[in-house]
């Protein structure tokens, strides 16, 4: 979550909930079943982690609204986490946003992070299968090693996906 | 010219007419397949690997390239001529298995060696040593609608290695498999690698791919990435990362 509010952040500075939004935006109906309160819980811990710097920002007939925007060592540890290839391994939901962001920031190119990411799963299901292929053929951890080579091979056909979504919106 | 490389080819191409326009659904590949390598080529559909595998086995033509057999240039070669070639050096693999109806599980391994002028009991032999190295001798007998689609696939691997091929040509080998006998096929096709036999499988299985030595990645009729898979370094990564049951960072 932390690295997701950052990452929304370095576009451009934003208050809570335009951050929210930006989140829901990002995720669609997914994004509007986060809890709205973990964005400022977040936003509070970036702040005493010296990642993000707020201020006051007065409204007409409104209270005053904090905006948020990132500090030096907010920004370099996005940058740090684009260029991460720790994979999650419950939904491809990161690497989404982490595809979104790259796109809205230009830190880095969408299509690029795609080929390093494909050829890091690559690199774990060759793994997995010399793993697998090390087990006696019907052991329970052979099985066990079938189900995560399967998994891996669903989320290298959704790069593929990803690729071609991505190069279709660069070329426009 | 032959340096060790099974299959040579420079600047492959093969165009078809499409609704009145010509697409080249090979557009100047080169490729190198080394001795006992095993390479992997993956793609979307229509990308061009399977006219791609064609091309390399004689099924089809290059319309401009050269591509070279252990070291003998056989883009030129005649119909007849190329014949003799596929059956002396090229084993194949496919995804429908392309199985004899009629003949039993041994008596399909062994006629491309009968076909080579083995003779019979030297065929017989042959086949029947394959059968056993991949654990279907026990259906020798059967004919092909008595066997599971795994069992299918590993006799038409048989029949691919019965003449000591230069190199095995796969064209989507798990495409009518499930996942247990892809499995199968896999373990199979690891032990040919590390017994050094040259082995090329078109497929869009991430996992049949990973088991290569490099892998190619074509797009619209050429080869746009390559990738040394190599052996795995080290399993400990892979391994903590699947040991872990989520919380949030």
């Amino acid at each position: 979550m932390r690295d997701v509010i950052l990452s929304l952040l370095a576009k451009e500075p934003a208050h809570g909930y335009e951050l929210r939004q930006r989140l829901v935006q990002a995720l669609g109906p997914v994004g509007g079943a986060l809890n709205p309160g973990q964005v400022y819980v977040t936003l509070s811990r970036l702040e005493r982690a010296g990642l993000v710097e707020a201020s006051e920002v007065a409204q007409p007939n409104h209270p005053d609204k904090k905006v948020y925007e990132l500090t030096a060592s907010g920004r370099e540890r996005v940058e740090a986490w684009l260029a991460d290839v720790t994979w999650s391994k419950v939904a491809p939901l990161e690497f989404h946003l982490k595809l979104v962001a790259a796109a809205a920031t230009r830190l880095a190119d969408p299509v690029a992070l795609v080929d390093s990411q494909r050829l890091e799963l690559r690199r774990e299901l060759r793994q997995l299968q010399e793993l697998a292929l090390a087990e006696p053929p019907d052991s329970d951890g052979a099985l066990l090693l079938e189900g995560a080579s399967l998994r891996l091979q669903a989320d290298i056909r959704w790069l593929e996906a990803c690729e071609r979504r991505w190069v279709e919106r660069e070329s426009r | 010219m032959s340096d060790g490389n099974v299959i040579q080819a420079r600047g492959l191409v093969r165009r078809y007419q499409a609704e009145g326009s010509p697409i080249r659904a090979v557009d100047g590949v080169d490729l190198v397949v080394e001795a006992g390598e095993t390479v992997s080529v993956m793609g979307p559909s229509g990308c061009g690997k399977s006219t791609l595998l064609h091309l390399l086995g004689g099924l089809e033509r290059p319309d401009a390239g050269e591509l070279y057999l252990d070291g003998e240039r056989v883009d030129g070669l005649s119909e007849t001529a190329w014949a003799v070639r596929r059956r002396r050096g090229l084993g194949f693999v496919f995804q429908a298995f392309h199985l004899v109806d009629e003949l039993t599980a041994v008596e399909n391994v062994e006629l491309p060696a009968l076909l080579l002028g083995a003779s019979r009991r030297d065929a017989r032999r042959r086949a029947m040593d394959l059968l056993e190295r991949l654990g279907v001798a026990e259906r020798a007998g059967h004919l092909p609608d008595r066997l599971s689609g795994g069992e299918r696939q590993r006799v038409a691997v048989a029949r691919a290695l019965v003449n000591d091929p230069l190199v095995v040509l796969a064209d989507e080998p798990t495409g009518n498999l499930d996942s247990h006998a892809t499995g199968d096929l896999l373990r199979l096709f690891a032990e040919l690698r590390e017994a050094r036999q040259a082995l090329l499988i078109v497929t869009h299985d991430a996992r049949v791919a990973s088991i290569a030595d490099r892998l190619l990645t074509m797009r619209d009729g050429a080869i746009v990435a390559q990738t040394r898979l190599g052996p795995g370094t080290s399993a400990a990564g892979v391994l903590a990362s699947l040991a872990e049951l989520g919380g949030d960072g």
